[in-house]
C-alpha cells in the first residue's frame, strides 16, 4: 500500500534504532497521547527496539477510553427511546456505561447502529423521516470536523430528525493537565492526525511554558523511530521545541477548511475524561447557533446518575503514575471480557494491553 | 486520533471523490479539502478526506531514512 | 388464488402445499436414490470402524454474497469439518427453517446451490426437513446441516493434534481474512466497493491430496475467529508454543485495505475455503507442493512452526523481528476510528 509499506521496511526501522541506541540521554520518558499510536507501538513491537533507559508510556489518547460514563449512560438512555435510531462508530459499542453498553442495550433489541462515517447517518435520517437519528460525536480535533460538517449539511437539507450528543475532546488541555499535576513526562509524540487539522501552533506552549519537545508523529514504524530520534536529539542538546516528523501529511497550519468548521460548530467547555475528571476547556460542546442540532437541547430524558466504579485506579494508570498490576481489581474484575475501567475498554488502553503480555 | 490511511484519487465530483485503496473503492467527502485533482493522494479518515499527501515531503522523507541506512553497513 | 411467489405458512403444514414444495423445490434439485424414498429417515450402508458425525447451523446475513450463498456455505461448512477431522464426507441432511413471506425464487437459487455444492464435494443430501414460521420469528431463512464421514484409519487422531512436536511445521492453504471481509463489506452500510469474494469452498479433495502424500499431524478450518484462534487452540491442546511470521502471511490486497481502513487484524477474520495443518519439517515442502498443485492451495505457505516454550502461547513476529502475542478475540472485532 502507497505510502504506507515504504515506512514498515525493516532496515530503516533497524538503522533508526541503532542511532537512537547511540543516543546518551538517560532514563528519559516519552508519552504518546494518541491511540492510533499506541496501537503502532504495541502492532510494531517498538518498545523492543528501543534502548531500555527510553521509556514510551500511552497518555490518554483513546476517545473511546476516555468517554465518561456520563456520556455512555445518556447515549443509552437516547437509544431506550422507542422512535430514536443510535448511530455511533464501531469501538464505542462494547463500553461499559454504569449499568449495560450499547451492545448490550442492541441485544435487547434498541436500534443501534455502528458507521464508517458520520454522513452514513445523515443518510439513515433522510431515509427514516419517522425516526430521530442519534450520531455519538467522539474523538478529537481529526474527527469534530467531520461531525461538524455533518451538522452543517443537516442544516443546509433541513434535516429535522438528525442529532448529535457531543463528547469530542481537544488534546493541548489534557497534555497540560498532566504536566501540572506533576507527571514526569521528558517529551511529546504528538498525534499526526490530529495535528493534520489543527496545524503545529497548539503544542508551542508545551515547548515555551513547560520547556517540553514536541514532535508531531507520523503512524508508521518507521515514523515513530524517527520522532523518538528527534526527541532525542532534542534532549542531548538540551533545545526542547516542536517539530514535525509527519512532514508529508502535517503543515504547520494545518487544514483551514476543517478549523473553520469546527469553530463554526463547536464552543469549548469543561469536559469530563473518564478516569481523569473534569479538565477545563477540554471538550467541544455544539455551539447554540446549531441547537437545533444538539441532541442535549432536543431530548429532555432522565440519567441515573453515574457511579464511577469502585476500585478502578484508571486515573492514576493514564498519568503514568501506577501501572495495570498495581490494580486490585486487575486481571480478575476487570479483564478485556468484562472490562471495568477506561484503560481495559479498548484494545489500545494501556490495561488491554498489559493483559495481553500478562505472564 | 488517528485512523487514517492514504487513497489515491481517481475522479472528482464536487464535494466528493472517489478513492482507491488497493482497488477497494470509497466516495470520501470534500467537505474539509478543496483543490483535490485525479491523481492526488488524501488521508481517508471516517469517510472524509482530512489533507492531502505530499508526494515531495514523501520522498524527502524516505530518502533521510534510506541515507540513514545507507550508512550503516551490516544492517 | 395461493400466492405462489412467496412462502405461506402453509409451505410447512405438512399437508398437500408442503409436498408440492419439496417436490419442486428440495427433490428436484437433491434428486438421488436414498432421498427418493422418501422415508423419515435415511438409510445408509457405510462400511467402517469409525464415523464422523456434525452438525451445523448457517444464519449468514446476506444470503447472497460474493463468492457464495447461504446454500454452498451450509454444504462447505459442514463437509469441510467431516474433512479436517479426518473423514470422508459422505452424506448430508438438510433442514431449512423458512420466514412467512420468503420468496420461492430465492429458496429455489439457494437450493440450487446446495445441490451444485454437494456434487462438487461428492456427498449426497439424502434427507431433510422443512419448517415455516410467522414472518418476523426468523430472519429469512436458517439452515440446519448434518454430516456423516467415514474416519480413514490413516488419519484418525488429525484433530487431537497429539503427535505434533517441537519443530513441527504449520501451513495455511491460501490467502487469509477473504471471507469474513467480503461478506462484512457487503453486509454493513459502510459503502467500500471491491470485486472481495468469499472463500467458501469444499476442502475435501484438497485435504485428501494432502493427506495422500504427507502424514497430517493436526489440522483445522480458521472459520470464525480466523486463524488466530485455530493457533490458539493448536497451541493449548499441544501445551507448546507457536510462532508464526507476518510476512509470510499472504493477504489479499482488498482484504489489507479494508483491514487497514477499518482497524481489522486478518488473523481474526473468518475464512471458508482454507485450511491449517501441521506437519513434520522434513515433509514440509512435499506438503506445500501438494497443496499448491491444487487449485484450492495455489496460495499455500508455511506460516510458522511449534516451539517448547510459550506452552499455550501464540507468537506474531513482525518483520523487524519484534514479536506480540496474537490472542483468541473474545467477541467480533468492530470498526475503529483511532
Amino acid at each position: 500500500m502507497k505510502y504506507i509499506d515504504e515506512y514498515r521496511k525493516k532496515e530503516l526501522i533497524l538503522s533508526i534504532s541503532q542511532k537512537i541506541q547511540k543516543r546518551s540521554v538517560k532514563d528519559i520518558v516519552l508519552m504518546e497521547v494518541c491511540g492510533g499510536h499506541t496501537m503502532a507501538i504495541q502492532r510494531f513491537g517498538l518498545r523492543s527496539l528501543l534502548p531500555s533507559s527510553i521509556r514510551l508510556i500511552s497518555g490518554p489518547g483513546c476517545p473511546v477510553c476516555v468517554s465518561s460514563q456520563q456520556f455512555l449512560d445518556q447515549a443509552m438512555a437516547y437509544a431506550r427511546q422507542p422512535d430514536v435510531i443510535l448511530t455511533t462508530y464501531g469501538d464505542l459499542i462494547r463500553v461499559p456505561g454504569s449499568v449495560t453498553s450499547l451492545e448490550k442495550e442492541r441485544a435487547a433489541g434498541r436500534d443501534v447502529r455502528i458507521v464508517y462515517s458520520v454522513l452514513e447517518s445523515l443518510d439513515i435520517a433522510r431515509q427514516n423521516p419517522d425516526k430521530k437519528v442519534v450520531f455519538l460525536g467522539i474523538g478529537f480535533e481529526t474527527t469534530a470536523p467531520a461531525t461538524a460538517a455533518a451538522i452543517v449539511q443537516a442544516r443546509e437539507r433541513n434535516l429535522g430528525n438528525f442529532f448529535v450528543l457531543s463528547a469530542h475532546k481537544v488534546m493541548p488541555p489534557v497534555m497540560k493537565a498532566l504536566l501540572d499535576e506533576g507527571v514526569k513526562i521528558d517529551g511529546f509524540i504528538a498525534p499526526g492526525h490530529v495535528s493534520a487539522i489543527t496545524g503545529t501552533s497548539i503544542y508551542n506552549d508545551l515547548a515555551e511554558k513547560y520547556k517540553l519537545g514536541v514532535v508531531v508523529s507520523g503512524f508508521e514504524p518507521a515514523d515513530m523511530m524517527q520522532a523518538v530520534l528527534m526527541l532525542t536529539e532534542q534532549l542531548e542538546a538540551n533545545s526542547p521545541k516542536v517539530e514535525v516528523q509527519y512532514n508529508r501529511v502535517v503543515h504547520i497550519e494545518g487544514n483551514k477548511m476543517a478549523q473553520h468548521l469546527l469553530n463554526e460548530v463547536f464552543v469549548a467547555a469543561d469536559d469530563v475524561w473518564r478516569g481523569l475528571g473534569m479538565i477545563p476547556e477540554s471538550g467541544l460542546k455544539i455551539s447554540p447557533k446549531f441547537a437545533d442540532f444538539d441532541a442535549t437541547k432536543h431530548f429532555n430524558v432522565p440519567v441515573e446518575p453515574s457511579t464511577e466504579p469502585k476500585g478502578c485506579i484508571c486515573g492514576q494508570i493514564l498519568r503514568g503514575n501506577k501501572t495495570p498490576v498495581d490494580c486490585k481489581l486487575f486481571a480478575k474484575a476487570c479483564t478485556p471480557d468484562h472490562p471495568v475501567g477506561a484503560c481495559m475498554v479498548s484494545g489500545e488502553g494501556t490495561c488491554a494491553s498489559y493483559y495481553k503480555y500478562r505472564d | 486520533m488517528c485512523l487514517a490511511i492514504p487513497a489515491k484519487v481517481l475522479s472528482v465530483d464536487g464535494i466528493a471523490a472517489v478513492v482507491s485503496i488497493e482497488g477497494v473503492e470509497y466516495t470520501a467527502s470534500l467537505l474539509m479539502l478543496d483543490n483535490v485533482v485525479a491523481g492526488d493522494y488524501i488521508m481517508l479518515h471516517a469517510g472524509f478526506a482530512i489533507q492531502k499527501v505530499d508526494a515531495e515531503e514523501a520522498e524527502e522523507t524516505l530518502r533521510l531514512l534510506q541515507e540513514e541506512t545507507d550508512n550503516r553497513p551490516g544492517i | 388464488m395461493p400466492d405462489e411467489t412467496n412462502i405461506l405458512l402453509g409451505h410447512g403444514s405438512g399437508g398437500h402445499l408442503m409436498h408440492k414444495l419439496i417436490n419442486d423445490v428440495f427433490i428436484r434439485h437433491f434428486s438421488n436414490d436414498i432421498l427418493l424414498q422418501q422415508t423419515d429417515a435415511a438409510l445408509l450402508h457405510i462400511e467402517s470402524s469409525e464415523i464422523a458425525f456434525t452438525t451445523d447451523s448457517f444464519v449468514i446475513d446476506p444470503l447472497f454474497f460474493p463468492g457464495g450463498d447461504i446454500g454452498k456455505l451450509a454444504v462447505c461448512g459442514t463437509v469441510n469439518d467431516l474433512a479436517v477431522s479426518g473423514a470422508i464426507p459422505l452424506y448430508l441432511s438438510v433442514a431449512c427453517v423458512i420466514e412467512e413471506g420468503f420468496p420461492l425464487s430465492q429458496l429455489d437459487k439457494i437450493a440450487a446451490s446446495i445441490a451444485a455444492e454437494a456434487s462438487i464435494a461428492g456427498v449426497q443430501i439424502v434427507t431433510g426437513d422443512t419448517k415455516v414460521v410467522n414472518k418476523g420469528k426468523c430472519d429469512k431463512i436458517f439452515i440446519n446441516t448434518a454430516g456423516i464421514g467415514r474416519v480413514e484409519t490413516s488419519m484418525r487422531g488429525v484433530a487431537a493434534g497429539n503427535s505434533v512436536a517441537e519443530g513441527d511445521v504449520i501451513i495455511v492453504s491460501g490467502s487469509i481474512g477473504d471471507h469474513g471481509m467480503a461478506v462484512m463489506n457487503v453486509r454493513e452500510s459502510f459503502n467500500f466497493k471491491s470485486n472481495l469474494e468469499s472463500d467458501c469452498a469444499s476442502l475435501n479433495g484438497l485435504i485428501q491430496a494432502a493427506a495422500n502424500a504427507v502424514n497430517l499431524k493436526f489440522m483445522r478450518d480458521p472459520t470464525r475467529g480466523g486463524v488466530a484462534t485455530v493457533l490458539n487452540e493448536l497451541a493449548v491442546k499441544t501445551n507448546l508454543g507457536v510462532v508464526i511470521s507476518e510476512p509470510s502471511l499472504i493477504v489479499k490486497p482488498a482484504v489489507k485495505a479494508l483491514c487497514e481502513l477499518l482497524g481489522f487484524d486478518p488473523l481474526h477474520v473468518a475464512n471458508e475455503g482454507k485450511v491449517v495443518i501441521v506437519v513434520s519439517p522434513n515433509e514440509a515442502d512435499l506438503a506445500l507442493k501438494t497443496l499448491r498443485n491444487h487449485p484450492l492451495g495455489t496460495d499455500a505457505s508455511i506460516i510458522g512452526h511449534m516451539v517448547n516454550n510459550h506452552s499455550g502461547r501464540v507468537l506474531l513476529e513482525n518483520e523487524t523481528g519484534g514479536r506480540r502475542i496474537i490472542e483468541m478475540l473474545s467477541g467480533d472485532q468492530l470498526p475503529r476510528i483511532c
